[in-house]
């Protein structure tokens, strides 16, 4: 019987760290990085990297749950949206506060909006603010007033639209549209990329370049009990590897870059990092684009060839498993994934037959680009022997970022690899994925539709999707965009090849669930909701 | 010359170094002979579950890469590129540098003073940028990797000649022959450039290590030879983060380039000491 | 001397100039839009257009290039296209640890090769010599991600002894500075092993030893003499090569040096850090240069400068 009960006994002390979540205030965390920041200004961010840190910084009028991709009000308390779907009033939250000690009006919202769009900001992400009135006049710098907002009182947003757009509650969502204050903007001039001041959960306490930049909690944040941390400290600076060994010689406590190929086999295997590391989806897809607008690959059957000849099953190994085998454009996680399209099997000899069809029995040579960061050079490398396999030689230009982005917007890559140019989605709808690389829109000089696939009849399909503004169309719609998307891919502009998983190792002090260190939205995590266990 | 063969012959080292030159050489070049597979071909059980590399096994002797393709094979063909960039590229850059330094080191005066400031200017070149925009005008090939290279080693040769000819100048001997009324020419090649020998070998031998890894470099930014095609300095960049988990990835590569650097040092020590008559026979 | 001096700082603003313009003109030799990369995915012409106007790169390329050189005088190395921020600000705010590795290395390089460079000289042909040199090669042939990450592991990872990367105090500049000394230090002491071997054959040493001086005052006095010009020459030539960044170092350690700035900024065509980072290194090029010139004669009184 005694026995019996020292086993109970160990047995729950066992179980002990399990429950131990219940989240504790304090304490702090330092994220390592290999890369500085470039800037915080959450109007100009636009990478993966800042975005997130943006994200804790800073808010708008809405933001996802942590760790889904389901819109809920932030700074905003409610909204309506009107009957046509082009008027949305939002009612703003008591007591916000900006970092600075200033309450938030809803003339900041206002404000806010208008200096992104404003071509002065030069912000990346201001076309997404194109479906609201008055947009084409401050885009195009004849005028700094949007029309299409208003404040009629400090508490209450109106914003009208000059055409519905399904995605606008995500587009609030982005970081395009956080709220800022305009006094210290103007204060800080151009540098205000380095002294952020929001509303969020975290302020900016100190930048210093190359190596660390630190954030401290917010002490009259809207939301009340978050975030729990006290500090949160990024490391710059540092090559994964050694990050690595920092973890687990406990300096650090999240790697941002993610595992470092190398060590990921043995860390996987490691089971004292079960609890470790954690795994989610990733909104992403990896596509080689086909030029369909220069010979051979105006050639559906040619493009359809290609997409049978590249085994995906042994790329996704070549990246050790960190991704699955994609079957089609949209990834997994997105609404408008197609489960049953199975996309194109593995079937060299079909693709060869299709060549030989197609007027290319004897193959031909051509050019693949990839960007020169590992491990997109090994990527191509692997496409090249499959191309190969059924004749096509397909020559590899690994070059740097810009100069790939740069061959592709100039529709002077037959094919490109996609990986490393960030194709993230901005936010979790299907029309992200559509518009600037598949749409006719990005199918420009200068576009990122590098495949120049415009097929007219789908950009009227997608229009119509996204004019269906009702929260009872939200199926219907999803479904409109599957087949949009599976005929798009009928056409095969693109070999979708896989979709990225994340991983991401943290030390064993820091508390919270698995899934706010893979949140979708949040990139590596959600900072606002994890924790120290070892808090005082 | 026989009696340089003969020289030479006696210094044991030397004659190594020269065997495995030798050997390197006729191993690139019979690259498609020896290897026992095709170099970019990337074996579909080249790789463990895991996505990892091989290590070295009956099969693969010097394991797998990262994309499940046989080392030996890439090592092989991988020493053409690498011997063609490290002894010919960066012996041509010693060749160039030496001779500017030289002159200008002895004639001094504006000749002088312009090739010193001429190599001021080339040394601030980025290099990587200097590289990314000639492969941006030219074909990326390894013609333009060689040039890049000529053009970025030259410069630090001329700058240690140029001081070494300043010191040189000044000795007796040299004075010696002027007085005897030997020409400058005559003074460069038979008095100069024989006491600098022994820089220009640190440079011609050491310089091929660190070519072929700049070599690396410099593919990497799309100027050099592009995947697949192997080359020792790009084995190891491409894996050198794999060195505690896949240490053959680095080190076989690695010690492909000591040994040839090394193999030139003690082949180009024996021709030294074999030119010099002043040094036969005493070691 | 005065004179020399003058007439070397005059040609070096002629020689930095150059080098501005060969750098200006190759930026835009590069296949690629920096606009393009400043407006995201989701931009058209007419936004891309009004950004090319706001950054003056709609202009003709003489007209950039002559209002950049004349910012540059005033001393405003514009602004970054991607961070929005000041570049001299960004370069000054990593100076000092580029600085402080470039002595810490320097200093690591010496320490390594001169003496390996001189006990080889003094025991040519024997075994001791021969290790020396093997040592030396392996040293250079080395690839510096290999080495400092070893480093890191054996002294910080495993004994503890040292920082785990990282800036700020002298103890974190030990490991990086070994890292680079290891590679530099085959350099130095091939070359002093070399220079010295040269030496000690001369007729005044012969005359030396014949004497009765003990040998390692003869090898110290006389050969250390004569071999240091070629290493100074070389040590000018490390300030350039250091200042130039290094950045598989300053990645493996986390230092903040100016290598990480500029790899980065050539991966995303940050014209303006480019150009900055080019115009600052190449001035301490050219000055790392004209310091060992001028140290040259006081060590060899023979030798005038013209």
């Amino acid at each position: 019987m005694k026995r019996a009960l020292l086993c109970a006994a160990a047995l729950a002390l066992l179980a002990m760290p399990a429950q131990a979540q219940t989240p504790k205030q304090g304490g702090q965390v330092v994220v390592a990085f290999n890369n500085d920041l470039t800037t915080l200004d959450p109007h100009v961010g636009y990478d993966w990297q800042n975005w997130s840190v943006i994200k804790t910084i800073f808010d708008g009028l809405m933001d996802y749950k942590p760790g889904t991709t389901d819109l809920e009000p932030d700074l905003a308390e409610s909204f309506t949206i009107s009957a046509d779907g082009l008027v949305y009033t939002f009612k703003l939250r008591d007591g916000i506060k900006f970092h600075n000690g200033r309450a938030m009006t809803a003339a900041d919202v206002k404000w806010s909006l208008e200096r992104s769009i404003n071509p002065a900001t030069q912000s990346p992400g201001a076309s997404y603010f194109s479906a609201i009135k008055g947009y084409e006049d401050v885009a195009g710098g004849k005028a700094t007033d949007l029309a299409g907002v208003t404040a009629p009182d400090d508490k209450t947003v109106v914003i009208t639209l000059a055409r519905p757009d399904a995605t606008f509650l995500h587009v609030l969502a982005l970081n395009f549209a956080f709220t800022v204050p305009k006094e210290a903007v103007e204060a800080a001039g151009a540098d205000w990329g380095k002294k952020p001041v929001g509303t969020g959960g975290f302020k900016f306490i100190e930048w210093v370049p190359g190596q660390s930049m630190t954030l401290e909690r917010f002490t009259e944040y809207n939301r009340p009990g978050v975030p729990y941390l006290d500090k949160l400290v990024f490391s710059f600076g540092l090559d994964p590897t050694v990050a690595t060994l920092k973890l687990k010689a406990g300096e650090i406590d999240i790697l941002g870059d993610g595992i470092p190929p190398a060590q990921f086999a043995e860390a996987m295997a490691d089971p004292a990092n079960k609890e470790l590391i954690a795994v989610g989806d990733q909104l992403q897809t990896g596509y080689v684009t086909m030029n369909v607008t220069i010979a051979p690959f105006d050639n559906v059957k040619v493009r359809e060839a290609v997409n049978m000849a590249i085994n995906k099953e042994r790329i996704v190994k070549i990246i050790n498993n960190r991704a699955g085998a994609a079957t089609q454009a949209l990834p997994p996680a997105m609404p408008g994934y197609n489960p049953d399209n199975k996309g194109f099997a593995f079937d060299p000899e079909g693709a060869k037959k299709l060549l030989a069809e197609a007027g290319h029995p004897d193959g031909f040579t051509t050019e693949i680009y990839a960007m020169n960061v590992d491990p997109n050079p090994r990527i191509a490398e692997a496409i090249q022997q499959d191309l190969a396999a059924i004749g096509i030689t397909a020559e590899i230009k690994a070059l740097a970022q810009a100069e790939v982005i740069a061959a592709g917007g100039a529709g002077k890559a037959p094919m490109l690899w996609s990986g490393g140019m960030a194709w993230i989605a901005d936010f979790p709808d299907p029309a992200g994925f559509y518009y600037p690389i598949l749409g006719c829109g990005g199918a420009v000089e200068g576009g990122w539709n590098w495949a120049r696939y415009c097929n007219k009849a789908l950009d009227d399909r997608a229009a119509a999707a996204d004019s269906m503004v009702k929260p009872e169309q939200i199926a219907e719609r999803a479904k409109l965009w599957m087949g949009i998307f599976d005929d798009a891919m009928k056409d095969a502009p693109w070999a979708p090849i896989f979709n990225e998983k994340r991983f991401t190792y943290h030390s064993a002090r820091l508390g919270g669930e698995p899934w706010l260190y893979t949140d979708p939205i949040h990139i590596p995590v959600n900072y606002d909701y994890i924790f120290a266990k070892d808090a005082q | 010359m026989g009696e340089l063969w003969r020289a030479f012959r006696k210094d044991k080292a030397a004659v190594a170094g020269l065997a495995v030159i030798a050997l390197f050489v006729l191993a690139a070049l019979l690259a498609p002979v020896l290897a026992p597979y095709d170099p970019n071909f990337q074996f579909m059980d080249g790789l463990t579950d895991d996505g990892q590399p091989l290590p070295p096994s009956e099969r693969f002797w010097f394991g797998t890469d990262r994309l499940g393709r046989d080392q030996l094979a890439r090592v092989l063909y991988g020493g053409g590129v690498s011997l063609l960039i490290g002894v010919l590229a960066n012996g041509f850059a010693v060749l160039i540098g030496t001779l500017l330094g030289v002159t200008a080191g002895y004639v001094k005066g504006r000749i002088g003073a312009a090739i010193m400031r001429f190599t001021d200017l080339m040394m601030a070149f980025p290099a990587l940028l200097l590289g990314i925009a000639l492969a941006a005008i030219l074909k990326p090939s390894l013609f333009i990797v060689a040039l890049v290279i000529a053009l970025v080693s030259w410069v630090q040769v001329a700058r240690v000649v140029y001081t070494e000819t300043l010191a040189l100048a000044e000795r007796d001997f040299i004075e010696a022959a002027r007085a005897l009324g030997a020409s400058p020419t005559r003074i460069l090649f038979r008095h100069l450039i024989p006491h600098l020998m022994p820089t220009v070998l640190v440079y011609g031998t050491l310089g091929i290590a660190t070519t072929v890894l700049f070599e690396a470099t410099l593919s990497f930014v799309g100027v050099g030879v592009q995947p697949p095609m192997p080359s020792w300095g790009k084995m190891i960049f491409d894996s050198q983060s794999y060195y505690l988990t896949a240490p053959w990835l680095v080190f076989i590569p690695g010690a492909a380039i000591l040994i040839t650097a090394l193999a030139f040092n003690l082949a180009g020590d024996g021709l030294r000491d074999a030119l010099d008559p002043t040094q036969r026979g005493r070691r | 001397m005065l004179t020399y001096l003058a007439k070397r700082l005059v040609t070096s603003a002629f020689i930095l100039l150059g080098v501005t313009l060969v750098t200006f003109c190759m930026t835009f030799l590069i296949p690629a839009d920096p606009v393009a990369m400043i407006a995201g995915r989701n931009s058209t012409e007419q936004s891309r257009q009004l950004i090319r106007e706001q950054l003056g790169l709609h202009r003709p390329l003489p007209v950039q290039y002559a209002d950049y050189v004349v910012r540059l005088a005033q001393g405003d190395f514009g602004r970054s296209f991607a961070r929005k921020t000041d570049v001299g600000e960004l370069i000054w705010s990593r100076l000092p640890a580029t600085l402080l590795l470039m002595l810490g290395a320097i200093v690591a390089e010496l320490l390594i090769g001169l003496p390996a460079g001189i006990w080889a000289a003094s025991r040519r042909g024997r075994r001791s010599d021969k290790a020396v040199m093997t040592l030396s090669f392996v040293g250079v042939s080395a690839p510096q991600f290999v080495v400092g990450l070893s480093l890191l592991y054996v002294f910080a990872f495993w004994l503890q002894w040292l920082p785990l990367g990282g800036y700020g105090t002298v103890w974190h500049l030990i490991l990086p500075a070994i890292t680079l000394g290891i590679a530099g230090g085959g350099w130095y002491s091939r070359m002093m092993r070399s220079s010295m071997v040269d030496v000690l054959r001369q007729d005044y040493i012969r005359t030396a030893r014949a004497k009765g001086v003990p040998e390692w005052r003869v090898v110290l006095k006389h050969g250390l003499k004569n071999a240091i010009l070629p290493i100074i020459a070389m040590i000018g030539l490390d300030v350039g090569i250091f200042m130039s960044g290094v950045v598989v170092v300053e990645s493996v350690f986390g230092w903040p040096g100016i290598g990480q700035l500029m790899w980065g900024a050539i991966q995303a065509l940050d014209i303006p850090i480019i150009m900055g980072v080019t115009v600052v290194a190449a001035a301490f090029i050219i000055l790392g240069n004209l310091l060992a010139d001028l140290v040259t004669p006081l060590i060899d009184p023979r030798i005038r400068l013209r």
